[in-house]
Order: C-alpha cells, then structure tokens, then sequence
C-alpha cells in the first residue's frame, strides 16, 4: 500500500475542514469543522507511524485523540455560555469586540 | 515520479495488497462524501451524523494501517463521547428542527479557494515527500508497545495530558454552571 494514499486523503480531509470553519456559521458547525482538521492529522500521524516503522506516531495520535475530547468539552462550555447570554450562536453577531 | 503519482491515483496499483487498497478507496470516497455533507448540510443535526460517519471511515483506515488500538480509541471517544457532547449541545443551543437556511457566513464563498489551494499545495507536498514510499503490512501493532512507551519513554507527556483532561473538564463545569 502506498503511502500517499492515506496522506493524500488526510489533506482532503483537512481542506474540507478548513473550508468548514471559513463557511460556517454556526458555532457548534464550527466545532464540527475543527474534528474533521484534527481527524485528518491523526491518520497523518498514524500513517507517518508506518512509513517510519516505530510507534510514536500512534502515541501521538492517542495524545491528539485526549486533546480533541478536552478541546470540544471547553469548546461546547462555551458555546453554550455564549448561547445563554445572548439567545444565539451564530458567530458574525458576535462583534462587540470590534474597535 | 509521474509513474508513482498515477500509480497513487489508481488505488490498486503497484499490485500490493489490491484488497487492502480497493478497501481504502471504498472507505475514502465515502469518508470524503460525509465529510462533504458535513460542511454543506443545511441541518445540524444531520451534520452531526455525517460527523459520525467520517469518524467510523478514520477508525476502519487505522485499522487497515494496523493501528488497532488508536481505532478502538477512536470508536471509544469520538463516537462514542464526543459525538454525544456534539449532541447535548445541538439540542441546548436550541438548534431549528429540519432545514436551516442562515447555517452559512455571508461570505462563505470564501471558503472555497482557501480550501482548494490548501489542498494543492498539500497535495503537492506530499506527493513530493512520499510519492513512491511504500508501507509495507506488518499486520496489528501489539498493544503492549504502546503500554511500555506510555508508561516508559512517554510518561511525563502521559501525565501532563492527564492533567490537561482534568483541568478542561473541571474548567468546562466552570463555565457551563449556571448562577
């Protein structure tokens, strides 16, 4: 099996979470957006771990894997703390820390 | 070098393993069309099974890389917490039930050629770097190396990310409490 393969199909991955967090405009879509990224580096990782022959990169996928469930536990706190002061998660109405 | 990218793009070239890449490339398009559907749908909680679905097609790719014990972590977590938290907060944020029309930035059409020209200069990158590195199959990684770095090598970035865990769900409490 080729490697480009699986790093080929991580960038995929990557742009459409990229374009993902520039499109959307839903808070939690943006969160969403985020774990397509995150997915997308861990098969990076996993796969530089077999073209390398040495684990560390399936270990740092385990340690991407704890921060991604951290990242979305803040991330949705918030979300909602936002929602329940303002009624709204769309993310062009928050502007009030525009100069 | 145009051999190996044409040998890339035609997954079961090279006559490795043809049932391994006919599988990846079946689990791929399907991931690459859910994680489509997840960035255009116009409901949220479509999305979020679309969600589900690319999650599943990573977990399945690393078992077809032979990293069971990162797939089975990865059914564990995403879809079985974190699509659950995604959830929870779809419905508290009160989301429209059925199609939303305003899901989308004004200027979402910017998106599109950030995207494509991350992707090509990605693509570009990689086929660079790998084009011709094959993966050879050495079946299932043994858990027990895992074990041994993680408790080895590793075990002060273990226990920082131990702490980390904690400190963002004692800070999520924290922010999420209502008074």
């Amino acid at each position: 099996m080729l490697a480009v393969n699986f790093l080929i199909l991580a960038a995929v991955l990557f742009s459409i979470g990229v374009f993902g967090v520039i499109a959307r405009r839903n808070a939690v879509m943006v969160l969403m957006s985020v774990e397509l990224v995150l997915n997308s580096v861990m098969l990076n990782l996993v796969a530089f771990s077999q073209i390398t022959d040495s684990i560390d990169g399936q270990l740092f996928a385990l340690f991407v894997i704890a921060i991604a469930a951290a990242e979305v536990g803040v991330g949705l706190a918030m979300v909602l703390m936002v929602y329940r002061n303002r009624r709204s998660i769309a993310l062009d109405e928050l502007s009030e820390m525009k100069g | 070098m145009t051999t190996s990218i044409t040998g890339a793009m035609l997954l079961a070239a090279d006559g490795i393993n043809i049932a391994m890449n006919v599988g990846f490339g079946i689990i791929a398009a399907i991931m690459v069309f859910a994680a489509l559907s997840v960035v255009t749908t116009r409901n949220v909680v479509h999305g979020a099974l679309w969600l589900v679905v690319v999650l599943g097609g990573v977990a399945a790719q690393y078992l077809l890389a032979g990293a069971e014990f990162v797939a089975i972590s990865q059914v564990l977590v995403y879809i079985g917490a974190v699509m659950v938290l995604f959830l929870f907060g779809i419905m508290l944020t009160r989301a429209k039930i059925g199609a939303d029309t305003d899901l989308n930035n004004s200027s979402w059409g910017l998106g599109i050629p950030v995207a494509l020209l991350m992707l090509g200069v990605l693509v570009w990158a990689v086929i660079d770097a790998f084009g011709d590195t094959v993966i050879t199959d050495r079946g299932p990684t043994p858990t027990v190396e895992i074990s041994d770095a993680f408790l080895g090598p590793y075990l002060l970035p273990f226990l920082a990310i131990s702490f980390v865990l904690l400190a963002a769900a004692v800070g999520a409490i924290v922010i999420a409490r209502k008074d």
